[in-house]
This record gives C-alpha cells, sequence and structure tokens, in this order.
C-alpha cells in the first residue's frame, strides 16, 4: 500500500452555468455567428423574398415598401439585420482562413476575432448611419 | 436493448465543405450586386426591373437563394443538433426547417420567373 494519498477529485461541473463562463473573444465570435445565422434565416430570408417580391411588382408597390423600409421599427430591425449579414460574413471570413492554416496560434486567433467583432460593428454604424 | 440514436453519419465533411463553397459563392454574388449598384450609382425601380428581366442575372440570383438555402440547412441543423436532445422535437423541427426552406425556394422561383 503506498503511503502517497492522492487528492481528492474535485467535484465536476455537472451542468454549465452560462452567466457564470466567462467566454473569450473567439468563442463570443463563434455563439455570435451562430445567432447572427439563425436570425438571418428566421427573420431575413422571408424578408428579404418579401422585399424582392414586392420591389419587382409594380413601381406603386416599389416605393410603398421604400415608405416602409423608412419607419424607425422597420431601419431597426434592418440595421439588425445588416449587422447580422456582417457579423456572419466577416466572422465565415475568418473561419475561411482558419480552414487554410492563417491566424491559428492563439494569440494571432484572438486577435483576429476582435477585428471581426469590432470590423463588423463598425460596418454596421458607418452604413447604418448612411441608410438611415 | 439497444436504444437507437437518432443522428445521420459521414456527412461531416461534405456539409463543411458545403458551408464554405455556399459560403463564397453568396459573397461572390452579394459583392458583384454591390458592384452594380455602386456603377449605376443607386437603384431606383426601372433599374432594378430592368436588372430582373436579364437572365443571366435571374439564374445568378437563384444559384444565390439555393446556396443561401442549401447553406442555412446545414447550419440549422447543426443549430438543432446542438441544442434540442428530445430526438422527436429535434426531428419535428429539422423537418419544418427542410417544409420552410423548400417553400422559400420555391417562392424564390415563382418572384424570379412567375410572370409579372
Amino acid at each position: 500500500m503506498s503511503s502517497i494519498e492522492r487528492p481528492a477529485p474535485k467535484p465536476r461541473p455537472v451542468y454549465l452555468n452560462l452567466a457564470r463562463i466567462r467566454l473569450p473573444v473567439p468563442g463570443l465570435v463563434s455563439i455570435l455567428h451562430r445567432i447572427s445565422g439563425a436570425g438571418l434565416f428566421l427573420v431575413g430570408v422571408p424578408l428579404l423574398l418579401y422585399g424582392v417580391q414586392q420591389s419587382l411588382a409594380s413601381p406603386e408597390s416599389f416605393e410603398s415598401l421604400r415608405a416602409a423600409a423608412a419607419t424607425p421599427l422597420a431601419k431597426i430591425v434592418l440595421i439588425g439585420l445588416l449587422w447580422a449579414y456582417l457579423h456572419h460574413f466577416c466572422a465565415g471570413l475568418r473561419y475561411l482562413l482558419l480552414d487554410v492554416h492563417q491566424f491559428i496560434d492563439l494569440k494571432p486567433a484572438r486577435q483576429s476575432s476582435v477585428v471581426v467583432l469590432i470590423a463588423s460593428l463598425a460596418l454596421t454604424v458607418l452604413i447604418g448611419i448612411r441608410l438611415w | 436493448m439497444v436504444k437507437p440514436i437518432v443522428v445521420g453519419a459521414h456527412y461531416g465533411l461534405k456539409d463543411w465543405l458545403t458551408q464554405r463553397l455556399t459560403a463564397v459563392a453568396m459573397a461572390l454574388y452579394t459583392l458583384i450586386l454591390l458592384a452594380i449598384a455602386g456603377y449605376h450609382g443607386g437603384i431606383d425601380y426601372a433599374f432594378w426591373q430592368a436588372l430582373f428581366a436579364n437572365s443571366a442575372f435571374r439564374v445568378a440570383t437563384l444559384l444565390f437563394g439555393l446556396a443561401l438555402l442549401w447553406h442555412a440547412w446545414v447550419g440549422m441543423r447543426d443549430i438543432w443538433m446542438d441544442y434540442i436532445k428530445p430526438t422527436a422535437l429535434r426531428l419535428t423541427l429539422e423537418m419544418l426547417t427542410v417544409v420552410a426552406l423548400l417553400g422559400y425556394a420555391g417562392w424564390l422561383v415563382d418572384i424570379l420567373w412567375g410572370g409579372r
């Protein structure tokens, strides 16, 4: 019998409390990639199809679509979708670069995820201001 | 008793590649559309109508739409697989997703070739 006492195993978490996890930035970009993708599918695709249909149907429906898009509520929804598209686009671009082994190490991976987060927000603000 | 586990197999690499190829196709379409709009200096009804009267643009738009729907299928299925544990609920959500995607595809074809 060995006299060395094995340390008592630490209790493993049986579930993960999402509110208590400090997510690193690449993780944040990853979950936002999912959330933005789901939003684009659930809200963006039907709105896009409806919009294209209305914009092509007649000059009158083109103008009424333009008027509907100019209401504050519509603008908020559209800017949300704009951010979702831009974030999904930029984060996707980063994944393509990771696929070809760019920014693979921990530090570059973190830096590129910060770039994705800030670039998509900055582009949303810039384009949003122009469209508002 | 063997519990049946309702997940597929062997589609990982194909789906991974699908997401990349459809993403690149959509990105190209987005950039081309932005370039067309920028070159024309904005979009008014007459220009928009003329653009969609061009059959090459309609085909490109159809390809964009199909890429989007395929991409959305892989992505949404990943989300349902990761977060929805009860099999019956997951399969229901996956089925609803497929129905929505096929419906959207039909809607797109109707918009592009339905005759106005």
